[in-house]
């Protein structure tokens, strides 16, 4: 009940497709999704694994909750060793794909091996088949999906796919699904480009059974009236979208921006959810054409947007000039504040080439911001960009750095391995704004401290969505706490963290979190689940995934001294606004957080950890 | 007021329990030739695939159905009308004087002039009585060959199938489905029949039936002889109109009516199967003989019949849908194209899916379909409102099968427009 | 006066709660395949259109049921499907010129909209105004029915 009780193990070396019934034992103790899925892929692979390399595998993985009546039901994620970091990855989408797999029948597919061609996955319910893909080779993430439904001749099919992003190996490539919703970060895409897998296509008519529907029906629509009636999930999201953000984080003077040599950026209000709903004058139109919901979802925070059909970008390009996946906010930062670029239809372009071919606009902003930083220190010349003069605030430049990774032409090749190899190679790779290989997102841990330890603890390398203290630190939920304050942060972190890996797992959003506790998420697993799902369970749930993570990391070769930042962040103090003086105090709460997880004062779980967890 | 309905399928039922509505005080007489309550041919098929009983086929539920709306049922056979004195005269000879008149005869099937029809193993397919005997002749394992593979040949395929009937099909035609499918759907019908198991000869005629005390021959034109156990003969039907002979009564290839159902004499209509009505799409009169038409037939005269002919019937759009062992084909309007018209396709033969779609400028005229069973009806809302497709038409020649945005967008659009 | 299922387009985000209520009261089991209400979404998810049967007078499907399988709840005014009764013909599903009654290859028999007895589940579902159960004189069942009337474009001679 509520799993499927069926994983399609795909063979893409072999070609082979075949069922399996979900290992049950462990579903009881990682429940689904990102939990149950690194389970598998922890007791299956060697973490030392070339994350490339047709021994790594690529899970695509449903959670229990997923495809139920429980609010925001539509998440799935793929879970396999992360190019970008060589850490465990784990990229989770909305959208509708991962409620047709679980339609379809399955808890998870794994994908094995390599296919000597390319292929896409045709899943319809049981019946699951490799198809060749020569043809889709070299299309892009909107070309495959249109092509593969209308070869299935089924307006209802789903696709996830790469474009060319996966294909070239862009280091933070993603699975891109519906079009525009994406398992974005950490190179997922690159995996699955690897393997030579184009897509997956998914028609799911067998419907899914809960153990208590109508406990389920009660607690669901408890939760949905909470959400609801919450200023941020009720209203906010709803109505600015996570761009909602934008001028708040400014304001806090946590907004990252020129590649983190300023902490607040002048041009906020030019890329904001203010200014993507205002009239332009050029065609009497907003960018912001509507809010969307992902499958199941009452909150409705994604964007529909439609660039200015006379801006440069898209002029006499048809193929750009409909409605759209708009601007996020940490795309909106990560293309523009980041790289000092203002320009809202630009970033809407931007948005839509990482959508269109399948790459994370986090990490791909920035690493053209590091790439400025290059290019200003004299690092890097015009020789290397190809004759671009990489500057701070040049729309120009940027847009055509995007470009050019996305088709993986010229300087946009090297761009596409990230920031970090980018910065070494060039002999300043303290220009490279990441954790563990991975660009950290849109907070600035300066101006929201819990933010530093998030980014250093965060096991698939920096990540705003491994424990969003923001929620505590600027938006005072679930209660306010000071974002220059280091006291208490370690233990809002692991909270967040545990929490987080729950809701991971279950299938639903992590946004519900804003207003619903583990108090109101954990009746509905209950009533779906087998067995008693208390709060309780729920979170050391969440604290068993976590340490597995870790361990899994450990093995890879990661000690604690990967848990740090930019030295950037750690000694040069931010310039301005409510933070201004202040650096990342990192030292303060990395201590306190090892000894609240149980792990030794090099970062390691000890065994009375690990024994207490079951691992 | 004494309304007389000559025939009891679902026309004169539609008319009768129509009539009944509108016109509270009158007297309703349905003379039905069928042994049983009155039966639908649609449902015949599921009664040969067992999936439903005798009873299941009937067109109302309740035993008391027709006593309780006030409607008389007679069992017998209209042999004459005499329009001048305004009453039929029965097989048995009883006269029935009528005020107004419907003629709902229906149809009967066309028997194929060759020999060995009259073997006993020779049977149609059209009434009940037809359907029970074939259940016997049909054993697991025995060998039949279908004469016909129009509209109801292929809706019984299924039925020999279920019952692992080694199968032969034989049509006439060019495809399968002639009338209804063009050449790609009517293709990819015969080669879904053929992955089924099912041996389609199309392009050939049955010269002869030749009978053994072991077995039926069927000597095909081409040469070929199909050995049988039982041989079903499904070669199409015509309007059943003998009894009209010497009367003053128009008739084409069938009772022919005006945009009011109504006939050359007046107070005598004609509906369903056996009338020769205004069609949606051509402007011109049509015998459809489908269901669709034989209901909306029987309530238009009714309406008229009850209201003086004020109620003008601007044609209607022939349509089908068939089921062949699983594999949904539909046909609407004008599937064939017009002149000076567009048209849209989507052909998937590894899917066996199809669609075409024909338009008069921007106007959906007629559509087909081959492996799709969702939201068809919107064909038929886009063509008979006749709405103006707008940029939905190019959206439509890109992506076929987006029928249900576009059908939805173009209203939407005319919503917006006021 | 009955009350009347009424969808408003603008207020819509394409979440599809309703269609998982609705195919759970249908099958049981949360399975938007099976649902007789419909989101079709177009322009890139910006427009979503929530779609189930108007329970139009008209009743194209009732009349024109060779078996009498679908009928009239006399307290909701619904049409209703026998699962019992339908054989299967599907000759409603090309009559109802909405596309609102489909042929479930898995039942054999065809589905709609039964308002659930008076107590949709699918406006319970919906987190937005876009779906609710009023009374038939309310305006937005004037203007649905104003959409529904464009989309069949019938005379009501059938009626």
């Amino acid at each position: 009940m509520s799993w499927t009780g069926n994983v399609l193990r795909v063979n893409l070396s072999a070609g082979t497709c075949a069922t399996e019934p979900t290992n049950m034992e462990w579903a009881h103790d990682y429940m689904g999704q990102r939990g149950l899925a690194t389970k598998y892929l922890v007791e299956e692979t060697d973490p030392k694994v070339d994350p490339l390399s047709p021994e790594n595998k690529m899970i695509f993985a449903t959670g229990p909750l997923t495809s139920t009546i429980a609010p925001t039901s539509g998440r799935w994620s793929v879970i396999c060793k992360g190019p970008l970091t060589g850490a465990i990855a784990c990229s989770n989408s909305g959208g509708f794909f991962g409620a047709e797999l679980k339609n379809a029948g399955w808890d998870m597919v794994i994908f094995e091996g390599k296919s000597a061609s390319p292929v896409y996955l045709d899943i319809t319910n049981d019946v699951a088949e490799l198809k060749d893909a020569s043809d889709l080779w070299g299309k892009s993430v909107w070309e495959t999906e249109t092509t593969l439904r209308d070869r299935r001749g089924d307006p209802d099919v789903r696709v996830a796919s790469i474009g060319l992003a996966g294909e070239n190996g862009v280091l933070y490539a993603g699975v891109v699904n519906d079009l525009d919703r994406a398992a974005g970060r950490s190179g997922v895409g690159a995996v699955m480009g690897s393997k030579n897998l184009k897509a997956v296509v998914v028609r799911g008519t067998v419907g899914v059974k809960v153990a208590d529907p109508m406990a389920l029906m009660k607690s669901s629509n408890a939760a949905k009236e909470i959400l609801a009636e919450h200023a941020v999930t009720g209203t906010g999201l709803p109505t600015h979208g996570t761009q909602v953000l934008m001028n708040i984080i400014n304001e806090v003077g946590a907004l990252p921006t020129r590649n983190c040599q300023d902490v607040q950026f002048d041009g906020a209000h030019d890329i904001s959810a203010e200014a993507m709903a205002e009239v332009r004058e050029s065609d009497g139109q907003a960018n912001l054409v509507s809010n969307h919901a992902c499958f199941g979802c009452p909150i409705s925070c994604a964007r529909r947007s439609k660039i200015d059909p006379t801006h440069f970008t898209v002029k006499d390009k048809p193929q750009y000039q409909h409605v759209s996946g708009g601007l996020e906010y940490e795309a909106a930062w990560a293309l523009g504040a980041a790289n000092g670029v203002n320009d809202l239809e630009a970033l809407t372009y931007a948005n839509f080439l990482c959508n269109e071919q399948g790459l994370d606009p986090i990490s791909l902003g920035s690493t053209i911001g590091a790439a400025i930083d290059l290019y200003a220190s004299g690092a890097i010349t015009e020789e290397d960009t190809g004759g671009v003069a990489l500057e701070f605030g040049n729309t120009e430049a940027f847009v055509s750095m995007v470009e050019a990774t996305a088709r993986g032409e010229g300087f946009g090749k090297e761009l596409g391995q990230g920031s970090k190899r980018l910065c070494e190679k060039y002999g300043r790779p303290e220009l490279s704004m990441t954790v563990k290989g991975q660009e950290f997102p849109a907070y600035d841990p300066r101006g929201i401290q819990g933010m530093g330890l998030t980014y250093a603890t965060s096991n698939r390398g920096a990540c705003h969505l491994r424990s969003y203290t923001v929620s505590s630190e600027v938006l005072g939920l679930p209660e306010k706490t000071d974002p220059l304050v280091t006291d208490g942060k370690a233990g809002l972190v692991k909270a967040f963290q545990d929490l987080t890996a729950g809701v991971d797992s279950s299938g639903t959003c992590i946004f519900t979190t804003f207003a619903l506790s583990g108090d109101d998420i954990a009746p509905m697993v209950d009533a779906s689940c087998e067995g008693d799902w208390s709060v309780e369970r729920f979170v050391e749930v969440g604290e068993r995934i976590w340490n597995m993570e870790r361990q899994y990391n450990i093995a890879a070769g990661f000690t604690g001294a990967d848990d740090t930042l930019p030295a950037r962040l750690l000694k040069d103090a931010a310039k301005t606004g409510p933070a201004k003086g202040h650096v990342n105090r990192l030292d303060e709460m990395l201590p306190e957080y090892y000894e609240l997880r149980g792990w030794d004062a090099s970062g390691v779980p000890t065994a009375e950890t690990l024994n207490r967890l079951g691992l | 007021m004494h309304y007389v309905i000559a025939g009891a399928g679902p026309a004169a039922i539609a008319a009768a329990e129509h009539l009944r509505e509108l016109d509270g005080d009158s007297e309703v007489t349905l003379i039905g030739a069928q042994a049983q309550p009155p039966y639908s041919r649609m449902a015949l098929p599921y009664f040969l695939t067992g999936k439903v009983s005798e009873e299941g086929t009937y067109l109302r539920r309740s035993e008391d159905h027709y006593e309780n709306h006030g409607l008389k049922l007679v069992h017998g056979e209209v042999t004459a009308v005499d329009p001048i004195s305004h009453a039929v005269t029965l097989i048995d000879g009883q006269k029935i004087n009528y005020d107004k008149l419907l003629l709902a005869t229906g149809a009967e099937p066309i028997i194929p002039p060759v020999s060995g029809m009259d073997d006993p193993r020779v049977q149609q397919c059209w009434h009940l009585e037809d359907a029970q005997r074939i259940i016997e002749l049909a054993k697991p394992g025995a060998r039949a060959v279908q004469v016909g593979a129009g509209f109801i040949g292929c809706i019984i395929l299924e039925s020999w199938v279920l019952r692992e009937v080694n199968l032969t099909v034989v049509e006439m035609g060019p495809r399968m489905v002639p009338r209804m499918l063009g050449e790609k759907a009517g293709g990819l019908l015969q080669s879904w029949c053929e992955s089924k198991g099912v041996t389609v000869h199309t392009n050939t005629q049955v010269k002869a039936i030749e009978s053994t005390p072991d077995e039926l021959q069927v000597v095909l034109e081409s040469g070929e002889i199909c050995p049988a156990d039982v041989v079903i003969v499904s070669t199409g039907v015509k309007p059943r109109l003998h009894y009209l002979e010497g009367c003053d009564i128009d008739v084409d290839l069938g009772i022919v009516v005006d945009a009011h159902m109504q006939t050359s004499q007046p107070d005598v209509y004609a509906a369903g199967d056996c009338a020769q009505g205004l069609d949606f799409s051509t402007g011109e009169t049509a015998v459809h003989a489908v269901q669709p038409t034989a209901t909306e037939h029987g309530r238009v005269a009714a309406a008229n019949m009850a209201g003086a002919n004020n109620l003008p019937y601007k044609g209607s759009l022939n349509m089908n849908i068939l089921d062949t062992l699983g594999l949904v084909t539909c046909s609407f309007g004008a599937w064939e194209g017009v002149a000076g018209g567009d048209s849209a396709e989507m052909y998937n033969p590894d899917n066996h899916q199809y669609v075409n779609l024909q338009f008069k400028d921007d106007v959906l005229v007629g559509a087909n379909s081959v492996g799709y069973h969702e939201h068809l009806g919107v064909l038929r809302g886009l063509i008979e409102t006749q709405i103006p497709l707008g940029e939905w038409k190019d959206r439509l020649k890109e992506n076929p099968i987006g029928l249900v945005d576009a059908y939805q967008g173009v209203n939407q659009a005319a919503l917006q427009n006021g | 006066m009955h009350k009347a299922l009424v969808m408003e387009v603008d207020a819509c985000t394409g979440c599809h709660q309703c269609e998982l209520m609705c195919s759970y009261g249908k099958v049981g089991a949360f399975n938007p395949a099976k649902s007789v209400m419909d989101i079709t979404q177009y322009d890139g998810g910006a427009i979503n259109v929530p779609s189930t049967c108007t329970q139009c007078q008209e009743a194209w499907c009732m009349v024109v049921c060779p078996v009498q399988a679908i009928t009239v709840n006399p307290s909701t005014g619904a049409k209703e499907v026998s699962a019992e009764v339908c054989v299967g013909c599907k000759v409603c599903t090309i009559a109802c010129p909405f596309g609102a009654i489909n042929y479930d290859p898995d039942s054999g028999v065809v589905t709609k909209c039964d308002l659930c007895g008076g107590e949709p589940m699918c406006v319970e579902a919906c987190p937005t105004t876009a779906l609710a159960y009023v009374a038939e004189d309310s305006t937005g069942y004037d203007k649905m029915l104003r959409s529904a009337t464009l989309a069949a474009g019938l005379d009501a001679p059938r009626a």
